[in-house]
């Protein structure tokens, strides 16, 4: 299956599954989404479940809100993540606060999915990687899978959790293909993956970099590194246990992000690993990451932007040496 | 002030005037009202309510009217003005004069505050305080009622200063074209914190002139009568229970008051202030009552308990503790805590 047949397949078993599970956004519904990440919801559905909305991201967002706190389990896509600065207001101060300021009255169980990151060649305002963006918000937690398998299990997790979660597809993996077992597949929150083992260097990546860190883990080995690969799955809750346990057994953390490099998930990975297990630590955090720039559209210019193989190769051979 | 004029003449004598028990109930609780902001205030020159508080003051008849109009299981979505619209669904003062005073006993254990009262429980659903946002949420709680299958109601109330903004336009072009059963009500007080409303805008009535962008009729009614806005919101509401869809209703009022704290409002042309306290909702519906056959001895007791329910929860929210210091780290997600690692 591929990784965007696996969102509708993640969300046609929760709306199978709980009549309370709706699914709003532009362009979802008749048109199955532009990345058609949504095709045959509707035709499934009907109307009433699956429903196109207007070019009106802060209508999309407070009506899933308005939603949760009354009884439903909204899912609301944001075409692209870069659109969330449209409805920011609505995510970061209405939804991540209202549990925390009406003392734990109200519950808002809503995922709100968006296409991310850059891999496609549409320029800086149709390509950023603002996990981070959402990580910085007390009272949201923040998904994004690597694989079709994992869009699976961790978009039907994220219907299922009674918080709001902001789930990041990374745009360029949606033709990626992966197994998906048969049957319910619902995976936990906050759980990385070790999807390589390795006792040089622990690489720690998400999303789209995953795969990448996989090929230079690749790479590395034919040089006689051996590295571990931790697919971190969310950043909020975040798997520090997990990180920590094979930096202890390596000795070296290098971090791939695709987010800008101030203030990326890394560097608050790296301060928890510095502060709490310098002492496992052999030679300097690295982190790989784009640089500090807006996403430029040309291929050659924004695959130089990204973490490339290279760099992840570059990035574990300086924390070694 | 005309054209306000003809409204009190046409709003209000339109529709019958509501039963004499319901009027009772809305004069009961304007001047509750009336009386637990007046208290805030005094508490706040004290500094005994922190922070800031925005008062109600001369906007009463809107809450009460459409308080009255509700049923219970309809929802409430207000904004940090919101104090009167809580105390309308009847949620005990006592915890509201709590939460003013950042004590352990408020509504929301002191973590909301004066603008973020809720309460669940009385389908009170919050007051918003990033002006226009809460009429995206309300909408998602009015699409909610209708695709659950119940009757319940929205009613979202907002500031003129709220019509221009985003938020504003996309709910209700998305209440008009999904048919929600929702009914937004603009508190028209002329100012926003300390600009005349109709000093940016472009139509004179910042909510009616613009219903017709949405399908919707403009509907205008005396803010300040609250006969009138009890039958607005009669009509509204049950247009919107009937399936029939969302209304927009713009009521004009007035603050007596200054936006916020211990503003003064002084912005305000003196001639200006006067007209509009001259037209107090309160002892302008006290005065139609007695004229309608209502003793005095009646209004009397109701001003009276209502002296005695505001010492008294004002008292209470005195001896409540400050919140305990734990409070800082619970209810960020559902497991109750703080944590975001594991
Ligand atoms: C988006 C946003 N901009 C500005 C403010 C600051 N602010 C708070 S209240 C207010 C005035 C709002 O006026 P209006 O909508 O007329 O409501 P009123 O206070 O008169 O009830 C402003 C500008 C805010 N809270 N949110
Ligand atoms: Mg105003």
């Amino acid at each position: 299956m591929t990784y965007r047949d696996a969102v509708a397949h993640a969300i046609a078993q929760e709306m199978a599954r709980d009549p309370s599970v709706v699914f709003i956004g532009e362009d979802v519904g008749a048109a199955g989404g532009v990345f058609k990440a949504t095709v045959g919801l509707l035709d499934r559905f009907g109307p009433t479940r699956v429903v196109d909305t207007p070019i009106s991201e802060q209508a999309i967002i407070g009506a899933a809100m308005g939603a949760a706190m009354t009884g439903l389990r909204p899912i609301a896509e944001i075409m692209f993540s870069d659109f969330f600065a449209v409805c920011w207001d609505i995510v970061a101060n209405e939804i991540a606060k209202a549990r925390y300021m009406t003392n734990g009255q109200l519950a808002l169980p809503l995922v709100i999915r968006s296409a991310n990151g850059g891999g496609a060649r549409f320029g800086a305002q149709h390509s950023q990687s603002v996990e981070n963006w959402a990580m910085a918000i007390p009272g949201l937690k923040v998904v994004a899978p690597s694989t079709a398998r994992d869009v699976a299990g961790l978009l039907a997790a994220a219907v299922r959790d009674p918080d709001p979660v902001l789930f990041f597809e990374q745009k360029s993996l949606y033709p990626s293909r992966g197994e998906v077992p048969d049957g319910e597949v619902v995976d936990e929150l906050g759980r990385a993956a070790v999807v390589r083992r390795g006792s040089d260097a622990t690489v720690v990546a998400l999303a789209a970099m995953v795969p990448r860190a996989l090929e230079a883990a690749s790479l590395l080995c034919a040089d006689g590194v051996e590295v571990t690969v931790v697919d971190l799955r969310s950043l909020v809750p975040l798997d520090v246990t997990t990180v920590a346990a094979s930096v202890a057994e390596t000795g070296h953390l290098v971090t791939v992000e695709e987010n800008p490099r101030l203030c990326g998930w890394g560097a608050e990975l790296a301060s928890i690993i510095a502060e709490e297990h310098l002492f496992d630590l052999d030679g300097p955090i690295v982190r790989v990451t784009t640089p500090h720039v807006p996403l430029p559209a040309a291929d050659a210019l924004e695959d130089a932007a990204m973490p490339s193989v290279e760099r992840i190769v570059e990035g574990v051979r300086r924390s070694l040496a | 002030m005309k054209e306000l004029a003809d409204l009190a003449t046409s709003a209000s004598h339109e529709a019958a005037p509501p039963p004499r028990d319901v009027r009772l109930r809305i004069y009961a609780r304007m001047v509750e009202m009336r009386d637990f902001e007046k208290r805030a205030h005094d508490l706040f020159l004290q500094g005994l309510v922190k922070g800031t508080s925005h008062l109600g003051l001369g906007q009463e008849a809107i809450a009460a009217g459409f308080g009255a109009a509700m049923a219970p299981g309809d929802y409430t979505f207000a904004t940090y003005r919101g104090h009167n619209h809580t105390l309308a669904r009847g949620v005990a003062m006592a915890a509201v004069m709590a939460e003013l005073m950042g004590r352990a006993g408020g509504l929301m254990a002191g973590k909301g505050g004066s603008m973020h009262l809720t309460t669940v429980g009385k389908r009170m659903m919050g007051s918003y305080a990033i002006v226009g946002a809460h009429l995206t949420i309300a909408n998602g709680a009015a699409w909610s009622a209708k695709l659950r299958g119940t009757k319940d109601v929205v009613v979202c109330f907002f500031g003129d200063g709220a019509t221009n903004i985003g938020a504003f336009h996309e709910a209700l072009n998305l209440a008009a074209v999904w048919s929600l059963p929702v009914v937004f009500c603009c508190e028209n007080n002329r100012y926003m914190e300390y600009t005349p409303i109709s000093h940016v805008t472009a139509v004179e009535h910042p909510a009616a002139d613009r219903a017709a962008a949405y399908g919707l009729s403009p509907v205008l009614v005396d803010g300040n009568d609250a006969d009138a806005t009890y039958a607005v919101a009669v009509a509204a509401i049950a247009r919107a229970r009937a399936g029939e869809g969302p209304s927009l209703v713009e009521a004009e009022t007035y603050r007596h008051g200054g936006h916020s704290r211990a503003d003064p409002g002084k912005y305000r042309p003196e001639e200006e202030l006067q007209a509009w306290l001259s037209r107090d909702p309160i002892p302008r519906y006290r005065q139609r009552l007695v004229e309608s056959g209502v003793d005095a001895s009646t209004l009397e007791e109701i001003e009276l308990s209502s002296a005695r329910a505001v010492d008294e929860a004002t008292q209470e929210a005195m001896a409540s503790p400050p919140p305990d210091l734990f409070v800082v780290e619970r209810d960020v997600w559902a497991d109750g805590g703080s944590s975001w690692r594991r």
